[in-house]
Parts: C-alpha cells; sequence; structure tokens
C-alpha cells in the first residue's frame, strides 16, 4: 500500500527562540531550521511498514517555503521513494495545510497517512485531525504502536490516563506520538541517493485551494520572566523558606 | 452569544478539567451551554447542571459516543455547535483529539491551548514551548478553541440549576471502533490538579529509586510527575511526563528532583507558583526558573525533605 507523510520545516527544537523587539513575531533570521521532530517519528513509523513488506512505496509531502526541501531531501535519505512540495511563502494555518493535504490526497490515494501529532513552532496540534474530517476518513492521533492488518489499522494511542486501543478502516489518519520509534539517521550514501530521487513541486493555486484563514495573530511576546530565585544551602533551610517564606506547604 | 462547552468525563465523572473550561466561557460572557455526550451520561450530566453559571445541559446518550470516538461525536458537535458563539473544550487528550475534527467540518481555524480571554474574539496563546505568547484574533463566525485548565481558575462545581435536555442526533461514521485501554493505576491526585507536584528526571537513575518520590509525595499531598529522560528511560510510564509534549501544570509547589530543565520540560511547569529544584550540577538550567534551589545529592536531600516536612 502507499503511505503519505507530512513533514514541517521548523526551528530546531534545540533553538532558545526569541521575540522579535515590534512584537510581530519571533526572530527566525539565521536560526537553525530542521524537520520537525514528530515528523522525524512519522517518516521512521512509514520506512519500518515498507521494511516489513506493508508498504510498497512512501511519499512525503511538505507545504511551506522553497527551502523546506532540505526537510524532504532528508526525508528521501531517510527512506522515502519521492517528495511533493507545495510551496507558500507565507504561513499558512493548520486548517489551510489540511486542505492542501486533503488535495494531495485526493491525487495520491494513499491507503494511510501519517502526521507528527504537533509541531513546536506553532503547537497546534490540529493538522492530522482536520485532514481526517475533510476525507472522511478515521483518525489514530498520538499514536505509541501502528498495527495495519488486511484492510484495517490497529493504533495504539497515548491518552491523558493511560493508553487506549481503536481500529481504523483504511484509509486512514495517524499522528504519531514520541514513543512511537526512534528515529534513525541518514547514512552519507543515502544523503548522496537521496539527491537523485524525484521532488514534485506544486502551488496551492495548483491544487485550487484557497488558503485564507479566518485567524489572525494580533502580536507575539515575550513571556513574563520570573524573578529571580535564591540558592539554599541545606535541606532544613529549605523547609523553612517553603513553610514559612513561599507558604506553600 | 451562546457558548457550547463540550464536557470532560469518563461516562461517569465529570473531570474537573470541565470547571476550568466554563471559567475561560464565563470570561468571554454570554449564555452557557454544556455538551455531554457519551453512553449512560445520566450522573455526569446531572453534575453537569450544577456547575455555576451554566445555563442548559445537553445529554447526548448513546452507544456510538460510549468511548468519544472524533469519528461519531465531531458530526454531533458540528451539528449542535451550527448555532453557537464559541464551541470550547479543555485541551485533553479528548478535547484535542476532537475538536480539531469540529472546526474542519465547520470550515474555521481552531485556536489551540488558550492561556487568557482578551475579548470575545482574542485570545493569547503559548507558542514555541511557552517561549512566546500569542495572541490571536478570529472573525469566524463560530470560534473553536481549547482551553489550557491551568491559565482559568476553576468555576464552582455546585450552585448551578441548569435544565439537562436530551439530544437524540446520532452519529455513527463505522470508520473506527473502540478496542480496548489500559489505564495507569494510582492513588495520588491527578497530576493537572494536585496542588504540589513532585517530578523527578534523569537524575534519578531508575524506577525503583522513584519510591523516595512517592514517599515524599504521600507526605505531602502531592502528584507525582517525570521528565521525558525519566519516561523515555523506562522508569515511570508516560502518562505521568511533564513537558510540551506531555502534560501542562501549574501547581503552588512544584518540586523538580534530579532533572535539568530543557526547553521542553519547562514548557509544561513554568507557570507554577513556587519552583524547587534539587541537582547536583549546579549549572543546571532548572535553577534559572527555581524560586529556591538545593545543590545536593538527591539521593540524600530527598529522604532528609521526607523526614522534615
Amino acid at each position: 500500500m502507499k503511505v503519505l507523510v507530512a513533514v514541517k520545516r521548523v526551528v530546531d527544537y534545540n533553538v532558545k527562540v526569541r521575540v522579535k523587539a515590534d512584537n510581530s513575531g519571533v526572530d527566525l533570521a539565521n536560526v537553525k531550521m530542521s524537520m520537525n521532530p514528530f515528523c522525524e517519528i512519522a517518516v521512521e513509523e512509514a520506512v519500518r511498514l515498507k521494511e516489513k513488506g506493508v508498504a510498497t512505496e512512501i511519499v512525503v509531502v511538505s507545504i511551506g517555503p522553497a527551502t523546506a526541501q532540505e526537510q524532504l531531501r532528508t526525508a528521501l535519505a531517510l527512506g522515502a521513494d519521492r517528495a511533493i512540495l507545495v510551496e507558500s511563502a507565507e504561513e499558512l494555518t493548520s486548517l489551510a495545510v489540511a486542505k492542501l493535504l486533503k488535495a494531495v490526497v485526493d491525487k495520491e490515494q494513499p491507503q494511510l497517512v501519517i502526521l507528527g501529532k504537533q509541531a513546536i513552532d506553532s503547537d497546534n496540534n490540529q493538522t492530522g485531525q482536520m485532514l481526517a474530517a475533510l476525507t472522511g476518513y478515521g483518525q489514530g492521533t498520538f499514536a505509541s504502536k501502528v498495527e495495519v492488518s488486511g484492510d484495517s489499522v490497529a493504533v495504539t494511542r497515548e491518552i491523558d490516563g493511560g493508553a487506549q486501543t481503536v481500529s481504523l478502516k483504511l484509509p486512514a489518519i495517524v499522528t504519531t506520538d514520541l514513543r512511537l520509534n526512534e528515529p534513525r539517521y541518514a547514512s552519507l550514501p543515502n544523503i548522496m541517493k537521496a539527491k537523485k530521487k524525484p521532488l514534485e513541486m506544486l502551488t496551492p493555486d495548483a491544487l485550487g485551494v484557497s488558503t485564507a484563514s479566518t485567524n489572525k495573530t494580533v502580536k507575539v511576546e515575550a513571556p513574563a520572566a520570573r524573578s529571580a530565585g535564591i540558592k539554599v544551602k541545606s535541606v532544613a533551610e529549605l523547609v523553612e523558606k517553603l513553610k514559612n517564606e513561599a507558604k506553600v506547604i | 452569544m451562546t457558548i457550547l462547552v463540550i464536557a470532560e468525563h469518563d461516562n461517569k465523572v465529570l473531570a474537573p478539567a470541565t470547571l476550568n473550561t466554563v471559567a475561560a466561557a464565563a470570561k468571554i460572557g454570554g449564555d452557557i451551554h454544556v455538551l455531554v455526550a457519551g453512553q449512560d451520561v445520566g450522573a455526569v450530566a446531572d453534575a453537569a447542571a450544577k456547575i455555576a453559571g451554566v445555563s442548559k445541559v445537553l445529554a447526548a446518550d448513546n452507544a456510538a459516543y460510549a468511548h468519544q470516538l472524533p469519528e461519531n461525536v465531531a458530526p454531533l458537535v458540528a451539528e449542535l455547535g451550527a448555532g453557537y458563539s464559541h464551541i470550547l473544550a479543555a485541551a485533553t487528550s479528548n478535547g484535542k483529539n476532537i475538536l480539531p475534527r469540529v472546526a474542519a467540518q465547520l470550515d474555521v481555524d481552531q485556536i489551540s491551548e488558550i492561556v487568557s480571554v482578551e475579548s470575545a474574539d482574542t485570545f493569547k496563546r503559548p507558542i514555541y514551548a511557552g517561549n512566546a505568547i500569542a495572541t490571536v484574533q478570529s472573525t469566524a463566525a463560530i470560534k473553536v478553541i481549547t482551553v489550557r485548565a491551568t491559565g482559568f481558575d476553576p468555576v464552582a462545581a455546585e450552585g448551578g440549576s441548569a435544565a439537562v435536555e436530551a439530544v437524540a442526533a446520532a452519529h455513527d461514521a463505522g470508520t473506527s471502533s473502540f478496542v480496548g485501554e489500559e489505564l495507569a493505576k494510582s492513588d495520588r491526585p491527578e497530576l493537572t490538579a494536585a496542588k504540589i507536584v513532585v517530578s523527578g528526571g534523569r537524575g534519578m537513575q531508575n524506577g525503583d529509586n522513584f519510591k523516595h518520590l512517592y514517599a515524599l509525595a504521600d507526605k505531602l499531598g502531592a502528584a507525582v510527575g517525570a521528565s521525558r529522560a525519566a519516561v523515555d528511560a523506562g522508569f515511570v510510564p508516560n502518562d505521568m511526563q511533564v513537558g510540551q509534549t506531555g502534560k501542562i501544570v501549574a501547581p503552588q509547589l512544584y518540586i523538580a528532583v534530579g532533572i535539568s530543565g530543557a526547553i521542553q520540560h519547562l514548557a509544561g511547569m513554568k507557570d507554577s507558583k513556587v519552583i524547587v529544584a534539587i541537582n547536583k550540577d549546579e549549572e543546571a538550567p532548572i535553577f534559572q526558573v527555581a524560586d529556591y534551589g538545593l545543590v545536593a545529592d538527591l539521593f540524600e536531600a530527598v529522604p532528609e525533605l521526607e523526614k522534615l516536612v
């Protein structure tokens, strides 16, 4: 079966971002960008499904600036067969991305679509669920285990009190949680080979999708800073401070 | 304006996060209705009717909603929600699972995990693991929003006397089914609602050593959390994880033991009122957010702390 994986180019998770002085957003100029960590897990799961003989082809798709080709090449080096970039210079909302992905799903007809559960920049946690709504497919969000058998997929999900398993009819949408797998690193020979794999460029217009949004970011501010704390010398002093100064125990 | 709040529950008990969500709805202003979708939810609907400020409870009692599968619940919410100005749910695993599906069905953008209400159409929410706060304005006819419980003080669970109205609408998409679940058992307070949280990290070295934290937590009436490192190392189950990708907590007192304080972890606890860090590395980033820091070996400090409190 064909598996479609969506990946996003985001600021590297180790970077401590800074808010711009004019409060228009965060400063991303000259900041290291990477594939969103949850998307890496999504690519890894697709590659493992292929290694198990379940998946026959892995198509990786990204929606974003032309530079997102780097993240697509990374996915190709990790084992994806071909890539699609829907190029959009402006920042899109999750709904717009879900609509574009729906258009790609209509075109490619995958049996399984795997996305990360959330992007670490917007922290929205929406796109997979929205794509499931637009396609009418079942959704297995926050997956920690994915097992395809016949025409259905069993997804074990991380929920607030523990874990839950649901069975979805294929085609279906799965979003990955951290514990689904440990993503591999791309080897140098595979990075070289990935340069020759096909990468198709599309635009929202070509897909006939409007990316208009009902949300507007008015401003972006730095969070309130915590006032500096003190170091205590002993456990006894700590307990004394908590009882008499902070009054929390 | 009429606001629809989706109740968080397990078919038996109304979850406290619902009260924080109603508090957010009260800040927006207008009539507040609560939807309880599930199976045999009579007791939950009665509890919802008693919440202060709620004027109507809609009870959708149907086998198709028993496990709140989003394929079945989202069409119900989208259908009922068409007449409302706002649809709110708590940013729990259930709320996050269902609400974006509702938003897409209504063809509107969603606003996730708001921490404050500026006006009926403008909200604040953290982005980049809490390193920036965005103010977002929505022009959508129906505003679909998840609420971060720790951003709002809960409303009173008693005092209201709303009418309970049965909803007949049954949606069964037939694309998904519930197979089973495995819930972690704990007698301690729930992590996201606890007044005191004691968390352990990689410094705990193994799962057995968490017994020191359990002993301390039991003495304080606290919940026990963990960093991602402790969960990934298999010391404790993942539902104990505090952070950007785990649970968000904001207790009165957060005690971080053997936790370095990575950005990802701070995102889940830096709104705690008082933060205590116990770590033997005095350069650990956790000390930059801690109100009280103790540079010490946790295996000596934690048992001593347990004796003294």
